[in-house]
């Protein structure tokens, strides 16, 4: 496929099983991608190849098999360090997601660097995982949260504006790459780089985008960055956290336990170095091995033309709704990535959802983990639709016809 | 193979939803409550004047679904004029027929409630105004979130 300059998106529909069934009678249009993605057939036979052949503990027997799964989890560590083109494999710490990614950043590396008077910034569109983790290292430290403002319902940060945040007791930049409500790209590399000019630690919530463009992780200039597997073909509950080598080497341990130690005396401990410094305890060894078979998917169909596709479907989409009446869009008019959160006059954003399931199509509605965010539009929910490379614009063109009916019925 | 949404979306409700009944703050109410639902934004507050232990006056404000909305609405027009104990009493059916689909007596047009029970993740979206009802006329004064019941 790589050789080959088109993809044809609809084949490798055919590598995903679950998409081929029906669901209240109708054949299944699976729109919550941004909630999680589906798996290809290449993940699920990495995942019992692992625990049909190969599954023992890692890092601890020096038996075959335990020698097996050590080198199969290292070499996952090595592949996702080339995933996100980090210096070193020692940059890479496996955690559960995203949301234990932010927590441990906030957790080890703040507490020891966050004072009181401090700031941490962040911006209005944060998922609550990128939001509370900070609310608790603040209540401990005495730090404050500031926020970067969005314009309104177009959900765009104004890059003019930041200077004015960016203020010497900011010590933090925290921000998501993409919104999973609003569709909107952040240019981070530029963020990162006008922070970084301050002496700030810059922080990436990368769970909407790593799956679905090239993420570099030098090229962003960011301190930190962590993905959930899930999002992008791989398994639930594992992630990555990417840290700079440096940074990593300032950070303290986040939990205790075995792995994650050199000696352990009664009293006292010392323990290794970055990464397994944050690794404590048994981990996740088949997640591990399935976000490695995610990660070489991805990189089979080129994650270029992927974020090429997402750009296609996400336009193509709200040009569709756009041209409804009675609807209200969510998110920038271009450049848009593969998700539409709407609402619809008069319907709530449930009841859009509970009627979309009727016709087969799996919709998201409620706050999507954006409170303060539906808080700054005046809205309670919205009804949202996101798309991935397996997603044709036919489908949209399904999707839309639903949205319509829906309009109608509760018309009524 | 729509009859389900049909149950569920029953002409009444989507007529309530549209057009809610005593859908205003009660400016002499002596008893209110507010119910919510911290995971899908639903918020009602339940107006209610008492007169010693008849309901004399009910109404609602707030926002939610359809069917929440609906519940609140046709609720008002039910309880007006019944004691407590018939309202709690009506609240026990209401109950068992929005989460097994049984009706026992009968509730006028609250049974057009009946079809939720085939949507388990909406039940709370009906019961929340009840909950509320329920805590006003209790004189509990509080605010009732579906996050802290006990289904
Ligand atoms: C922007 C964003 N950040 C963080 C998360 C949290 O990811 P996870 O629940 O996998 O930790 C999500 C997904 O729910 C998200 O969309």
């Amino acid at each position: 496929m790589q050789t080959t300059k088109t993809v044809d998106w609809k084949t490798l529909r055919a590598d995903f099983p679950i998409l081929d069934q029906k669901v209240h009678g109708q054949p299944l249009l699976y729109l919550d991608n941004a909630a999680t993605s589906q798996k290809p057939r290449a993940v699920i036979d990495a995942l019992s190849r692992y625990y049909e052949r190969d599954n023992a503990n890692v890092h601890r027997g020096i038996h075959e098999l335990s020698n097996r799964a050590t080198a199969a989890f290292e070499a996952a560590r090595v592949r996702a360090a080339k995933f996100l083109n980090a210096r070193s494999a020692d940059e890479i710490i496996f955690t559960r997601g995203t949301t234990e990614g932010i927590n441990l950043v906030a957790a080890a590396w703040g507490t020891k660097f966050i004072k009181r008077g401090d700031k941490i910034l962040l911006t209005e569109m944060e998922h609550h995982s990128n939001i509370v983790p900070w609310q608790l290292l603040a209540e401990r430290t005495g730090a404050q949260l500031a926020f970067l403002p969005i314009d309104g319902d177009r959900g765009l940060l104004d890059p003019g504006r930041l200077d004015e945040f960016l203020t010497s007791d900011v010590k933090v930049l925290a921000m998501t790459h993409i919104s999973n409500s609003l569709g909107t790209i952040n240019p981070i590399a530029e963020y990162c780089e006008r922070a970084r000019r301050r002496g700030i630690v810059t922080l990436i919530d990368a769970a909407q985008s790593a799956g679905h463009r090239p993420i570099d992780v030098q090229q962003i200039g960011c301190d930190f960055l962590a993905l959930s597997a899930h999002k992008m073909c791989g398994p639930t509950g594992f992630g990555v956290l990417y840290g700079r080598g440096e940074r990593l080497e300032e950070t303290p341990p986040y939990q205790g336990g075995g792995d994650m130690i050199l000696t352990v005396d009664f009293h006292q401990s010392t323990w290794k170095h970055a990464p397994h410094r944050f690794e404590a305890g048994t981990p996740d060894i088949s997640g591990a091995i399935a976000l490695h078979a995610a990660m070489d998917y991805l990189d089979r169909i080129g994650r270029d033309r992927i974020a090429q596709h997402d750009l296609e479907l996400g336009a193509y989409a709200f040009e569709k709704l756009a041209a409804l009446q009675r609807i209200r869009l969510f998110g920038p008019t271009v450049g848009r990535a593969g998700l539409v959160s709407f609402l619809l006059d008069g319907v709530h954003a449930h009841d859009v959802v509970t009627v979309a399931d009727q016709r087969g199509v799996a919709l998201r509605g409620g706050h999507h983990c954006n409170q303060p965010l539906m808080k700054k539009l005046g809205v309670e929910s919205t009804a949202r639709a996101s798309f991935y490379f397996y997603n044709t614009t036919e489908e949209i063109d399904r999707f839309v016809e639903v949205v319509r009916e829906i309009q109608k019925f509760f018309d009524k | 193979m729509f009859d389900d949404l049909a149950d569920l979306y029953q002409q009444l409700i989507l007529d309530h939803n549209k057009r809610p009944r005593n859908f205003r703050v009660l400016p002499d109410a002596n008893c209110t409550a507010q119910g919510a639902n911290p995971i899908c934004g639903d918020n009602y507050t339940i107006y209610a004047k008492m007169d010693g232990d008849v309901v004399k006056e009910i109404s609602f404000q707030g926002s939610g679904c359809a069917i929440s909305k609906a519940s609140a609405s046709i609720l008002t027009e039910s309880l007006k004029g019944k004691t407590r104990a018939e309202v709690k009493n009506l609240f026990d059916k209401v109950h068992a027929m929005v989460t097994t689909g049984n009706l026992d007596g009968d509730v006028g047009k609250l049974a057009a409630l009946a079809g939720v029970h085939k949507f388990p993740v909406r039940m709370k979206c009906a019961i929340l105004p009840w909950n509320a009802a329920m805590a006003a006329l209790d004189g509990k004064g509080e605010t009732v979130s579906t996050e802290t019941e006990k289904e």
